[in-house]
Order: C-alpha cells, then structure tokens, then sequence
C-alpha cells in the first residue's frame, strides 16, 4: 500500500516539471519558446565556468607546484596524485586523514539525525491537531533566522563548561536538528502524505510513532533525501565553529585545510590534493542523490 | 498541482473522528485503550516537536542571549567574567575604526556579489526556461559549483587570483595589460571574494527562478504576443513581476548569508585579518579574531550582537522595500 502511494505521491521527481509542462500545453497554451543557437553557447560557458576551477583543481592535485609556475599552463592531469596524497596525509600540521574521518562522521550522524528529528516534527505540524500549532509553526519559522553561526563565543563558553571543547559531538549534537528541516519536511508532508492513510492506520491500531514510521517515512523519502543531502553538505561545510571549537589536534577536514592554507610556505601540491579530497565526498553524494537535489531546490522555491 | 491539492487533503476526516468513536465500547480493557489512545493522540505531537525546540533553545536561542550578557561584561577567554562593564563595549565599538572599515568591507562585498548574482541568475534561468536539448545536462553543469566545498574552491580561486602565478593575471597579461595585485588592492580583494560567492550562487539561484518561471501561466505570454509585446518586453512586464516574490526570498537569503562572510575571505587571506591594511577583513572575521586571537570575549560579542541586529534590520528593509514595490505595481 505504501509502494503505491510512493507512486502516487512522490513528486520531488526530476521529470516532475516536464509531466506539468505536458499538461499545460494539452490544456491549448502555446508550447514553449524554441532555443537557439546563442541559447547553446550562453549555456555552454556557464558550464565550462562552473566546471573549471574544479578542473584545475584537479589538475595541480595530480601534478604539483611545477604545474602552477608553467606557462603557457598545462591543462592535462598528470600522474603525480597519490604522490601528493602521501605527503598531504603525512603532513603534520594538518591532520588530514583523520579530518577526513571525522567529516565523515559528522556530516553523516547530522545528516540522519537532523532527517529523522525533522521529518518527525514536521509530520506534527503538517498532519496532526494539537493546540498552540500554528504559533509553534510560526516560532520555527522566525527561528530560520537567527544567524546560530554567530554565537561562537557564548557556545564556546557551554562547550568549556560541558567540558567538550575539541570532542566531535561539540560539533555534532548543536547541529542534530535544524529550523530549515522543520519546515521543509512540514511543507512536503501537507501533500505528501495523505490524511486517509494516517486515519486508516490509526483505525487499525497504530500508536502514533508506528504511524510516522511505516506509513509517514515512506510517502516523505523524496524530501528527506534531499534534505539529507543538504544537510549533509552544509555540516561537511562548516568552518567557523570546528575552528573555534576543535582545533588541529582533533579537526574536521575544514580544519585541516585551513592548516594546509595557513602553512608559512605556500605549497600548492599540498593545499589542491587536500581540495580534491575535502571535495570528492560531496561529488560522490551528489551522485548518489543528485536527482533528487535538483527537484528539490525546485520544488521547495515553488512553495517558499 | 500540489498547492491545489493542499487545501482538500487537510480537511478531510482526521484521526480524532476515530478514537471519539470507538469510546462507546464499555468493557474496561477496552476503555483502557482508548485512554491509551487518547493520550497518545493528545501528547505525541509535542513529544514529535520536542527535540527540536529542546536542541534549539540550548544551542539557538540560549546562546543569542548570552551573546548578548557577554557583551556587557569585560570577558577573557581564559580570564573568565572580569565584572560588568555595562554598555562599554558598545561604546568602543563605534569608536573602533577597524569595526568600520570591517562593516564598510562586508557591505561593500555584498553589493558587488549580490546584484551580477540576481542578474546573472535570472537571465539564465530565462535562458534553461526553453525548449532545449540536454536539459538535464545542463541543470547539472549550473548546480555543480553548489555541491563543493566552501574553502577548498576558496583555496582554487586563491591560487586563480595570484598575483604571480595566477591564471587571471596570466590571462590579464596576454591582453597587454597590467598584472593585478589582487590581495592589496582593495577593490580587487572585494572583487575575488565577490567572485568567489557568486560562482557558488548563481546556479542554485537559477534553479530556484526557473521553477518560479515554470509556473507562470503560458497564456499571459499568448496573449502579450498577440498584442505585439517584444521577448525584451515581456521578459520585464511578465516575468520579472511574476517571480517577484521569489526574488525578494533570495534576496533575503543572500542577505542572512553575507552578513555572516567568512570562509571564503579567511582562505583568501590565510588569517583572520584579512589582508595588511584589513583591506577585506568581515565583521565575522574581526568578531573571530578579537575572541580567538585576542581573547577578549566581551568585545567579540558586542560585534556579534551588532550582527545580529544588521540582519534584523537588513531583512526587515528587503521586506519593506519589496512589498512596497508590490503595492505601487
């Protein structure tokens, strides 16, 4: 039963947009404009600029600091990488190797937990009656837009007392659920999930909790993958508070990477490799998740 | 087709209808149930929204407070509460000349990222807004810059943005002209740093115009054409007006995020002073460097509180200002 309504109902589909085109121009409105060849190139720069720095990227990684000075410059990847991905690991200042795994870590327990947290708190709001509902929606949504990365100083101040200064859940239990995720999955469950089928599985004798998980998880999976993604993304991401907070002794990729920058002597080979490897996780999810990633921008700018 | 089904699916019948049934059943096992079932029904929506203003008061609300009784103290990093100072550090703050040019630097950033990101972003989604081949392809290609990492593409473009070895001076030089020195010069620092947002921006921005795009109604273009409208024409009476909304929400977005700029200078300057003269250091960085660096707690937190307060004011004028373009239109 669930299969179908994943069927029915889960619109966060690449295709979604052509399926509604399509039925516009049934209702008689006239097709759309037809692209021409300035369209093609305009388009075809954009992503020739929005693929290049990762290219070079890619390039010094694989070469090294020879590959900078050269002129005219060398555009080929050359075969240097695991060389450089030796002396990036062994760099002392950086930690990499463990930034990498404690990223890893973080982006991920964030990712699931600030999903499941969100996708249970927005089932309520979207599908349940209770009093005080729409103040509370009201007061998830203002707390959108309290800039939390500021607070850096007080956090330090709780971290100290918690006596977690340097410890990965400093920078892991702050995150574990957030505002944005709240509403996301609240706005996806309105139609998401349909009224029937919570009523006909409370009619058959499921506790709250067992209806939010065989009937609601299912029919939102759409949203929370990107949300998944997002948030996974944004935490692999953060700079500012692993910095305060964690330090090199105990890093964070980002950390590590603001190491290899900060070095005294500026060393390409090393600063591209630890790049491309801060980088290459976020590629690989994008892969994995990406066709949900672009639906969902999309379809959650409709209803914002 | 999803907002209009949004509205009928929320008032059909509920679990309430359910549970007020079945309480006509007398045994007692049965009443227990029903009890169980009642509270269940009354406390779980709580209990499912808990979590997340437990976590949010302790790490959200919590510390925007403090921020704000730190800041009304002389406090080390490792001195601790060195006694109440009042609005002291306020005063100093706006006598601090570095505050200003750190304020005068964030701003500056934004406007030069903001306004060729809009542009930039709507053309293109006008541009995606077609018939066309690849499409997929090339949604792909636009969003690519979104899913890296913040300081890694920081560090690329620093290298792109040398002064020696860059490819930009490379390419600046193979035109006959001056090389730039594009870490000193002030407005070439705000530039690179501009540069830097955008390239990230723009395709996430296109991606959201092209579904408020999508959504416009095909016949009001019928219909300008029939009127002899030009595309020019109805791109600025049609389209710009109708993802309006959607403009005024990136906007704000952009605004929240900018106000808080930090990686991306911090990498391009490998400190947190942002170049020798502070030619691009962010409020961020100055509140970062005062804590960290200089230890001193209570100071950095009057910076952070004045941020604050800058994206209260920032966002509340974007809405101002939008819904009173709206109301004139």
């Amino acid at each position: 039963m669930t299969n179908r309504v994943i069927q029915k109902f889960g619109g966060l589909r690449k295709n979604d947009s052509r399926r509604g085109k399509k039925s516009v121009g049934a209702r008689g409105a006239p097709p759309l404009r037809e692209a021409g060849p300035l369209t093609y190139i305009a388009l075809s720069i954009t992503v020739l600029l929005s693929v290049f720095p990762l290219y070079w990227m890619f390039v010094v990684a694989t070469r090294g600091n020879e590959a900078v000075a050269s002129r005219p410059p060398v555009m080929v990847p050359g075969g240097a990488f695991f060389e450089n991905l030796v002396r990036t690991l062994q760099n002392p200042q950086a930690n990499f190797a463990l930034g990498l795994l404690n990223s890893a870590i973080v982006a991920t327990v964030t990712a699931v937990s600030v999903v499941l947290f969100c996708s249970l708190a927005g089932f309520a709001l979207a599908k349940l009656r209770f009093r005080g509902r729409n103040a509370i929606l009201i007061g998830v949504v203002l707390t959108m837009m309290v800039p939390v990365q500021m607070a850096v100083i007080p956090m330090l101040i709780m971290m100290d007392a918690f006596d977690w200064r340097g410890d990965l859940q400093a920078v892991i239990v702050p995150f574990m659920v957030t505002g944005f995720g709240v509403f996301m999955m609240r706005q996806y469950a309105i139609q998401g999930v349909p009224s029937e089928l919570i009523e006909s599985a409370r009619i058959d004798g499921c506790s709250m909790i067992r209806v939010f998980w065989s009937v609601v998880l299912p029919a939102v999976r759409p949203a929370m993958a990107v949300l998944g993604l997002l948030t996974f993304m944004q935490n692999w991401n953060e700079f500012i508070w692993p910095i305060a907070v964690l330090g090199p002794d105990n890093p964070t990729v980002q950390v590590s990477i603001n190491q290899l920058n900060r070095g005294y002597t500026t060393d390409f080979a090393l600063m591209f490799t630890g790049a491309t490897m801060a980088t290459i996780p976020l590629l690989l999810v994008f892969v994995i998740f990406g066709r949900w990633l672009i639906g969902g921008i999309m379809e959650g700018a409709i209803k914002g | 087709m999803n907002l209009s089904t949004r509205g009928v699916r929320e008032h059909t019948a509920h679990p309430e209808a359910s549970a007020a049934a079945s309480t006509q059943s007398t045994s007692r096992r049965e009443r227990r149930q029903v009890l169980l079932s009642w509270l269940d029904l009354r406390l779980s929506p709580y209990l499912f929204i808990a979590p997340y203003f437990l976590l949010f008061g302790i790490f959200g609300l919590f510390p925007v407070l403090f921020t704000f009784w730190v800041s009304l103290h002389d406090w080390g990093l490792l001195a601790g509460n060195q006694g109440f100072t009042g609005l002291d550090n306020y005063v100093f703050l706006f006598q601090d000349s570095r505050f200003w040019n750190a304020l005068l630097n964030t701003l500056a950033i934004f406007t030069i990222a903001v306004v060729p990101q809009l542009v930039i972003a709507l053309l293109l989604a006008d541009t995606l807004n077609r018939r066309i081949r690849w499409r997929g392809f090339f949604r792909v290609g636009v969003i690519i810059p979104y899913i890296t990492s913040i300081a890694a593409m920081a560090i690329v473009f620093g290298q792109l943005f040398g002064r020696d070895f860059g490819l930009v001076n490379y390419g600046i030089e193979l035109l006959g002209m001056e090389p730039i020195d594009w870490r000193n010069n002030r407005f070439a620092s705000w530039t690179v740093i501009a540069v830097m947002i955008d390239w990230r921006w723009i395709g996430f921005n296109t991606l959201i115009y092209l579904a408020a795009m999508q959504a416009i109604p095909r016949d009001l273009y019928e219909a300008s054409a029939i009127d002899g409208a030009s595309r020019i024409r109805q791109f600025w009476q049609i389209t710009i007006p109708m993802v309006r909304p959607t403009i005024m929400f990136t906007v704000i977005i952009a605004t929240i995020g900018q106000m808080q700029l930090f990686t991306e200078p911090v990498i391009f300057s490998a400190d947190y002073r942002g170049g020798a003269q502070g030619q691009f250091q962010t409020v961020a960085m100055l509140m970062f460097d005062e804590a960290m660096r200089l230890q001193n707690f209570g100071y950095g937190s009057a910076i952070a509180w004045v941020i604050f307060l800058l994206i209260i004011v920032f966002a509340l004028i974007n809405i101002l200002f939008i819904s009173r373009i709206r109301s004139a239109a």
